[in-house]
């Protein structure tokens, strides 16, 4: 996979800087996504976690700092130009409209109409087209439900989080970014979600995942993203770094440089995403 | 689709979610609720089974009502509300409501019918549509662009027209001596019953309306509005457009039944269809359409336009005293309003 390209980061950002008056949420932040990796990106309430991540999906503009998608520098002016440029975000509240079907949901804004007349001048949908597409997609994605026409709200939670993470993983062409998936989900279910998430990874896109639960970033994520105050601490690999020492470095109680880093540096030769 | 193999998945789970979900009582109470809920699940069940049920009452317990002279009279005396309820079901269906579609509809109707006096009554009916759309964007706009709850910002144009139409008219009425004004109140009759040109019309117009629900992308994201604004945002669909959408074509639909209004009475009076947006709304929500938003449809809204007109026909048949009709429209609708608050209940997550 990173054979072709001149860089092995799928994302990258350098510098962030987001004032709210006073208030400092992101400070100089740096970030780098590898290609095919399941990145996690752990912090403290208040550590600005959600401020780098929207603006890495448009939604905030930053004041200061750059934004590169395979090494091309991006300006986003809104969520609508990040997921033009191949990202998509699954939000912390499940973002399912339940009174749709599995089908519909995962078209929802980008509906397929049929070809010729009947689609151009009668608007129809292709309904059979959009629910074969459907299916074929939860199926390589390993998602096991019943019908693509069930109703979403027959759905549960983790199921209705696994048909949101399909359809970002449908349309992302490059980066998922998931903020707290599994947040309101039980351990079972938790579990389908983060192998969902593996999979997702495995068909070649970049996963940042924003979490609180050590246990869910240590099971499945290549390296962590440790933010702190403003910025990124450190970059680690969960193979290396110890859960303790994630957590600490987190909380301040340990310095960044205390730990293994695992950046990758910006001007080295392409490699294979660390797995 | 492939979904043999995997027909047995996550039952487990399903029955995990829905514990916390139960009530106490359970038992015979759970049971009926789950038999409902199933039988409604196909959502024009209960407004048939309802209209059905009117109808045998009627038959049986009055001797002028089962006749084809009067269930034709019903059927034509169902196209003006039927027609304005379409408006209403769309702007239900994202979870808003219209209670100035009477006033936007005379308000059609007495500018039509001025500039119809004046000898141009083609010229007349494209202002009085222009009129209906106008005004019923001017709700869209308040509600998208100022963030207005839809019930207030309706009921202060309700109040608005209301007034602008008597004022416009100095309170007079227009007669309507155009054929073309008053076609949809013509057709051909076989003994009793007259097929207007106007109950075709209402039947086409919910066609199509079902059409644009069920068939095109716009449909998908009304419905998708309705159940949850946030997620239809979150998936890329411009919420605010289609809801400014949804009013300005209502508006389309309150200039029909406008033109319905006029076949059935030759009169643009600015006094008249004072409380057509409650029967509206009462036809809609008969229909089965929740008042939440995101279920429903036209297919309900026309029978449950059929109910209300029946209900008053049969009363009167009955020779019941029109304030005893209100009260049980009335209790009709807060019956309707119960059953989806029940039923819909542990749905909406």
């Amino acid at each position: 996979m990173s054979t072709q390209t001149t860089t092995p980061l799928a994302m990258q950002a350098t510098g962030l800087t987001k004032r709210y008056g006073h208030v400092v949420a992101l400070d100089g932040a740096d970030f780098e996504l590898a290609r095919g990796e399941i990145l996690a990106v752990v912090g403290d309430n208040g550590a600005g976690k959600s401020s780098l991540i929207k603006v890495l999906t448009g939604a905030t503009i930053p004041d200061a700092g750059t934004v590169f998608v395979d090494g091309a520098e991006v300006h986003f002016k809104n969520p609508l130009s990040a997921r033009l440029a191949g990202i998509e975000t699954v939000y912390q509240e499940l973002a399912v409209a339940t009174q749709l079907n599995i089908a519909q949901n995962l078209f929802l804004g980008r509906e397929l109409r049929k070809p010729g007349l009947r689609g151009q001048i009668f608007r129809q949908l292709d309904k059979s087209r959009m629910r074969q597409q459907a299916a074929d997609h939860m199926k390589n994605l390993g998602i096991r439900i019943q019908s693509i026409n069930q109703k979403v709200e027959t759905l549960s939670g983790g199921q209705r989080q696994a048909v949101a993470v399909a359809r970002a993983a449908a349309w992302g062409k490059r980066v998922v970014i998931l903020d707290e998936p599994t947040a309101a989900l039980g351990v079972r279910e938790t579990n389908q979600v983060l192998n969902l998430i593996t999979r997702v990874r495995d068909q070649g896109l970049s996963v940042v995942l924003i979490s609180h639960s050590m246990p869910d970033v240590f099971q499945i994520a290549d390296r962590i993203h440790i933010h702190r105050l403003g910025r990124r601490a450190v970059v680690v690999s969960p193979k290396t770094t110890s859960m303790s020492d994630v957590v600490a470095v987190m909380t301040g109680a340990l310095p960044a440089d205390a730990v293994q880093s695992s950046l990758i540096a910006t001007d080295a030769p392409p490699k294979p995403a660390g797995h | 689709m492939q979904t043999s193999d995997r027909a047995r998945t996550d039952t487990g789970q399903a029955k995990i979610d829905a514990e916390p979900a139960g009530s106490p009582p359970a038992g015979l109470l759970a049971g009926l609720r789950r038999a409902a809920t199933g039988l409604f699940a196909y959502p024009v069940t209960g407004p048939l089974v309802a209209l059905v049920l009117i109808l045998v009452v009627f038959s049986v317990t009055t001797s002028t009502f089962l006749n084809a002279g009067n269930l034709s009279l019903i059927f034509q005396q169902s196209v003006v509300v039927g027609t304005l309820a379409l408006g209403q079901t769309l702007i239900i269906l994202v979870s808003g409501i219209d209670l100035a579609n009477g006033a936007i509809m005379v308000l059609g109707m007495v500018v039509a019918g001025s500039i119809a006096a004046n000898g141009d009554p083609m010229l007349g009916m494209l202002v009085g549509l222009a009129v209906c759309i106008v005004a019923a964007s001017i709700n869209g706009l308040i509600i998208t662009r100022f963030r207005l709850p839809p019930f207030i910002a309706t009921l202060g144009l309700f109040t608005i027209l209301t007034a602008a139409a008597r004022l416009y008219t100095q309170s007079r009425s227009y007669p309507i001596n155009s054929d073309f004004m008053t076609i949809l109140g013509e057709g051909p009759s076989f003994g009793l019953v007259t097929i207007t040109y106007g109950s075709m019309l209402w039947i086409a117009l919910t066609l199509i309306l079902a059409y644009a629900l069920n068939q095109t992308a716009w449909g998908v994201r009304v419905y998708a509005i309705g159940n949850s604004p946030a997620a239809a945002r979150l998936n890329g669909v411009n919420v605010n457009g289609v809801i400014f959408s949804v009013y300005a074509l209502a508006g389309v639909f309150y200039a029909f039944a406008g033109w319905q209004a006029l076949g059935r009475t030759p009169i643009a009076d600015p006094s008249g269809y004072q409380i057509a947006n409650l029967d509206s709304i009462t036809a809609v929500v008969i229909g089965g359409t929740s008042l939440f938003g995101g279920r429903g449809g036209v297919a309900g809204t026309f029978i449950g336009a059929l109910i209300v007109v029946v209900l008053k026909n049969g009363l009167t048949q009955a020779g019941i005293d029109s304030l005893y009709q209100q009260i049980a429209t009335g209790f009709l609708v807060i019956l309707a309003v119960g059953a989806d608050q029940y039923l819909g209940r542990g749905q909406r997550a």
